[in-house]
């Protein structure tokens, strides 16, 4: 019997989770709910799912024994989850195949998103091309500034982007504008949320489009190596690669789960999104998590060098697993991350995603700790395509 | 004090035969030391209530108009403490209900408890909290019961019938009708279903039901509370006290009733 039963009826992990919306989007929410329920115990719906997930994502992805990098780290054999090889090159589109299957079931025809680094919204706008579903994303104009590239990707896709003014311009600003968008149109649209965060149920329903990711890394661990790794890592700003890779893992109370967050300038700067750090509840987007906000409640800006991690909220499951200690939460500098981002490019010739380039900079520190006859995981979130232009900048101001 | 002022003041309008008009202003836009004047200044227009906004920096439920004014109230430093103090400072002054509207984060942060104490000190009746849906009211009700604060519920165009029905028995003071499938803002029109839906909330609500969200003119004002027992006019009064027309507030407000 399984022992951890994570979210509640009422969405709750604990004391985190649960709806903090208006009124407006109640019915829309318990609707999602209802049909989630349904489509999950329905054989025709997981079958297309699954479809579509071998032929059209690529799954499965491969679990790869990164012979160099082991070398190079002299710690635990280390093994990359490379979601970098999925269609549109990120996990996102696990949860995105999902979500706009549940739009074309629940009858709605039109799909609203947010994005920060893009890949969100490149995954969301993919799959509204591919079931003929129309698509807004906002965006955040410093992130369309950051990543132009996925901006063109998505009008190409046939998706409106709409670019976010207010606050900092990025990921927090973008999910407020998709909401407020939501409300106006939640009578034919569907908001495909791209994380872990947000009002129950979209925590659970988008960590079990995730959970493909620990699935498959358990089977292939037992069939490489005959045995659970010991150790997991993954990257964290809202935290949906994390959980999907975390999920299948949680009562194999052996191996250890590493989440790592963007330390940006460093965590005792006001520029950082490390949220867990220094556990701050609170509600924000329809959920109660930890938070970067101030004594009077009022939510702060995040910084990250890289669009995807700049979130000052982090999804309620991970606060929980945070407070039950199950989850071990660390923070990796912009610095490290860019170094980490050069090492597994020159090691193993795979450029990662910024985001999974903190991961892999935490996996350097944690190797010092770990000995040659255990085995460690990252998950590579995402490939690095879209962040070269970014690190040409930044390795010429040097 | 509390619920019982509120619910008493609607009463004896409606007892005038009058049509409610509660509007909404922004706290500390402009600076926080307008708020006595401003609350003053609408008390002598004969409104019903004042809702008082708080602003907080992620405000999901508010169009442009407050979002704006909220961006304004927070470059000036105003914190939901300021704004409790200043409260504090006139209450005994003041005739007319205060109905404070504000997120839930930062009653949650405040802490909750407190925060019911304080609204008690600075003399506010009713609270309205966009983000708190039946599902998670329990974080505040039970202490809100204790100071004998009147949490307003809101209903959507989306609500189902089961949902209307326990929100407007639950609801304190009145029932807030939200009266556009969307944020707050004004509209030139609205959806045809809203007279019926105005009608049956109505029907079944034993505290006065109000219109709001969208209404910046006395002849909408006027339309919506034939249906109903009047409204809330948010956006465009905030943006007529941003602009210092006072004497379109008075006008709007007296031509509303």
């Amino acid at each position: 019997m399984p022992t951890y039963t994570m979210p509640d009826v009422n969405g709750k992990f604990g004391k985190f989770g649960g709806r903090y919306v208006p009124e407006t989007l109640m019915p829309a929410l318990l609707e999602l709910e209802q049909a989630y329920e349904e489509a999950m115990n329905d054989p025709t719906f997981t079958k297309e799912l699954n479809d579509y997930m071998t032929q059209y994502i690529g799954r499965e992805t491969p679990l790869y024994y990164a012979k160099n990098l082991t070398k190079r780290f002299a710690g635990p054999h280390i093994y990359l989850k490379r979601e970098d090889l999925n269609h549109t090159g990120a996990h996102k589109i696990n949860n995105t195949i999902g979500q706009a299957l549940l739009t074309c079931r629940m009858g709605k025809k039109k799909v609203v998103a947010e994005t920060g680094a893009g890949q969100h919204g490149v995954a969301t706008a993919t799959v509204c091309s591919l079931l003929g579903l129309k698509c807004v994303v906002f965006m955040g104009e410093a992130d369309m500034r950051r990543q132009k590239l996925n901006v063109f990707r998505m009008e190409l896709l046939g998706a409106e982007v709409r670019s976010v003014k207010n606050g900092s311009g990025t990921l927090k600003d973008a999910v407020n504008d998709a909401l407020r968008y939501w409300v106006a149109n939640v009578e034919d649209t569907h908001y495909i949320l791209g994380s872990v965060v947000g009002p129950h149920p979209f925590p659970k329903i988008v960590r079990d489009f995730q959970s493909i990711i620990g699935k498959e890394t358990k089977n292939q661990m037992l069939q490489k190596h005959g045995s659970l790794p010991d150790a997991i890592v993954a990257c964290i700003g809202g935290g949906s690669n994390a959980m999907g890779i975390f999920y299948p893992f949680i009562e194999d109370k052996d191996v250890k789960l590493y989440g790592v967050e963007a330390g940006g300038v460093g965590i005792d700067t006001n520029q950082h999104a490390s949220v867990l750090v220094r556990p701050n509840p609170g509600i924000l987007h329809g959920t109660m998590t930890n938070l970067l906000q101030d004594d009077h409640g009022q939510i702060q800006e995040a910084f990250s060098i890289s669009a995807g991690l700049d979130y000052p909220g982090v999804g309620p499951e991970h606060s929980h697993l945070n407070d039950t200690g199950r989850v071990i939460y660390e923070s990796i500098t912009d610095d490290k991350a860019v170094s980490a981002f050069q090492t597994l490019s020159q090691t193993e010739g795979i450029i990662p995603a910024l985001e999974s380039a903190h991961a892999i900079a935490f996996v350097e520190k944690l190797a010092k700790r770990m000995t040659p006859a255990q085995t460690l995981v990252v998950c590579l979130s995402g490939r690095g395509d879209k962040d070269v232009e970014q690190i040409k900048q930044i390795l010429e101001e040097k | 004090m509390g619920k019982e002022k509120l619910a008493n003041h609607l009463h004896q309008l409606q007892n005038e035969s009058k049509n409610l008009f509660v509007p909404y202003i922004m706290a500390g836009d402009g600076g926080l030391d307008k708020l006595e004047q401003n609350i003053q200044f609408l008390q002598n227009c004969g409104v019903a209530a004042i809702e008082v906004g708080v602003p907080f920096s992620d405000p999901v439920a508010d169009g442009p108009t407050i979002q704006n004014a909220g961006k304004r109230s927070l470059e000036n430093g105003t914190t939901l403490t300021a704004v409790l103090q200043k409260l504090e400072l006139f209450k005994a002054k003041r005739t007319v209900p205060i109905i404070v509207m504000t997120y839930i984060n930062l009653i949650y942060k405040y802490g909750v408890s407190r925060f019911a104490k304080s609204c008690v000190q600075a003399g506010i009746d009713g609270l309205i909290i966009p983000d708190l849906p039946i599902e998670e009211e329990k974080l505040v009700t039970d202490v809100l019961n204790q100071q004998s604060i009147a949490l307003i519920r809101l209903v959507a165009l989306t609500s189902s019938k089961d949902r209307i029905k326990m929100l407007a028995n639950r609801s304190e003071g009145f029932l807030y009708a939200v009266t556009v499938t969307g944020t707050t803002g004004e509209r030139t029109a609205y959806e045809k279903k809203v007279k019926t839906y105005l009608y049956q909330l109505k029907q079944q609500s034993p505290v006065p039901v109000l219109a709001g969200f969208g209404i910046s003119t006395s002849e909408q004002a006027i339309e919506l509370a034939s249906y109903c027992d009047g409204v809330i006019v948010g956006s465009k009064i905030v943006d007529l006290f941003h602009q210092g027309k006072t004497a379109e507030i008075k006008q709007l407000i007296q031509t509303s009733i």
